[in-house]
């Protein structure tokens, strides 16, 4: 598989935009995944994703063929999620300060259609997404993609410091604090006495 | 018995323990740390239950559609052109080269040619100096801000952090040419700076008191700011006689 993603990205690399639309169709949706956990908003990382194929396109001369195509690839789609969220939350602050009301409205990951089966359970499972995904949402930009890239991709905390470019104690420490305010705000549901 | 730490259980968790065996026969042993172990477990066990949307199954063509028409052209050069094309373009430069030999000739001569910038070595050094003055000056700015930050109160370093971010995507020219005109010890400082600075873009845009410390105490143990102002002071007394020196070669050319 990774064969082929190199050579695509040769193949691309001299102006065949075919073996790029490979990349992109292997690809989209793990990157999709990705800029969605980071973002916590469908539109956006539907933005995320296409400006990340951008981004790789103009950049693929710096690919180097040792790496791997997709962890490179998630690391620009990892950035372009932290400009995004980064510019999203200044912009917020300037707006309006934050408040759980507004922080409902706005993310529409709290108003996900459920897939639970009776209206009881339907409505505590989304409690439980609506508070997830507040406490998500609270993290900082780099405590969410660094927990992001651990928890849910799987990266090992020095893959997840070459995407943030920092050290991997640094981005040991930013996942440490994300699972540390993670659990203050989910701990009360996910005691077993609730 | 000592506890696992919380970073201990985090580790264990997703086994980046460096001694996962003890950790596990700690854990066997230890109630306290096996409760705060399970809790942990439920806690993210939760955070799984996040859904992502499903995108739809044409997602992959519709991204495709959606950037095709936004991809910048490669080797736009080689498109094919018309042979007259060519034909036209050759004799315009033919009829350019003869212009150019024709001016040369005829064209009244100085008696010295002046020094040429580009062709001199150390005209690079001069404006990569003058070019990391003003960067160490600016990145001393950001770091002496955070140093001097109120030892008690929360600090929103939003604005640090944006200029932190534009320094580092600079740095990486300053660097580069330092490195390619030989200045190792610039490229070094550069490099060290690069790192501080990627951390404070990095970092929670709100630091805490405990934070400031930490960051103000990594900043005091690598020297950095020190560095940083021996480093402008050097560059500036380098970029002066330079400058001066320059401009008396040139002088004693013409």
């Amino acid at each position: 598989m990774e064969l082929n993603d190199v050579l695509a990205v040769n193949k691309a690399r001299s102006g065949d935009t075919d073996a790029f639309r490979v990349l992109v169709e292997r690809h989209s949706r793990s990157l999709f995944r990705l800029a969605f956990r980071m973002t916590g908003n469908q539109q956006d990382a539907e933005d995320v994703v296409q400006e990340s194929f951008l981004r790789a396109y103009k950049q693929l001369a710096k690919f180097d063929e040792r790496a791997s195509f997709g962890t490179w690839l998630y690391r620009i789609a990892a950035n372009c999620s932290l400009d995004l969220v980064r510019s999203r939350k200044r912009r917020n602050e300037h707006l309006a300060p934050p408040s759980e009301s507004a922080a409902e409205v706005e993310d529409p990951v709290v108003s996900l259609p459920s897939t639970a089966p009776n209206p009881e359970r339907m409505a505590l499972s989304s409690e439980v997404r609506e508070r997830v995904a507040l406490a998500m949402r609270d993290l900082s930009p780099t405590e969410r993609t660094a927990f992001v890239l651990r928890h849910f991709e799987g990266m090992c905390m020095e893959e997840v410091g070459r995407v943030l470019e920092c050290q991997p104690g640094a981005a040991k420490h930013s996942v440490f604090r994300a699972v540390q305010k993670l659990r203050r705000a989910l701990e009360p549901i996910a005691s077993p006495a609730k | 018995m000592n506890h696992l730490t919380e970073e201990q259980l985090i580790l264990h968790y997703y086994g980046e323990e460096g001694d996962a065996l003890a950790a596990e026969q700690h854990l066997d042993e230890c109630n306290t740390c096996r409760d705060h172990f399970t809790s942990l477990q439920r806690v993210l066990n939760v955070v799984d239950s996040l859904p992502v949307p499903d995108p739809g199954a044409e997602y992959a063509t519709r991204v495709w559609s959606q950037i095709e028409g936004r991809l910048p052209s490669r080797r736009r050069f080689l498109v094919p052109v018309f042979p007259w094309r060519w034909l036209a373009a050759g004799a315009a430069f033919a009829g350019l080269l003869v212009a150019a030999f024709l001016a040369g000739r005829f064209y009244p001569q100085p008696r010295k040619p002046q020094t040429m910038a580009s062709a001199d070595p150390q005209h690079g050094e001069r404006v990569l100096l003058v070019a990391v003055g003003d960067y160490l000056e600016r990145s001393q700015m950001v770091l002496i801000e955070l140093a001097n930050a109120h030892p008690h109160k929360e600090m929103d370093i939003t604005s640090q952090q944006e200029r932190a971010g534009d320094l580092v995507s600079e740095s990486r020219l300053y660097r580069q040419t330092a490195e390619h005109t030989g200045n190792h010890a610039v490229a070094g400082i550069l490099e060290e700076l690069d790192r501080v600075l990627l951390d404070i873009a990095h970092a929670p845009s709100k630091l805490s008191p405990g934070e400031l410390e930490t960051l103000r105490q990594r900043l005091e143990a690598e020297g950095i700011l020190f560095k940083i102002r021996v480093m402008g002071s050097n560059v500036r007394s380098q970029e002066e006689p330079a400058g001066a020196g320059g401009t008396s070669t040139a002088r004693q050319k013409l």
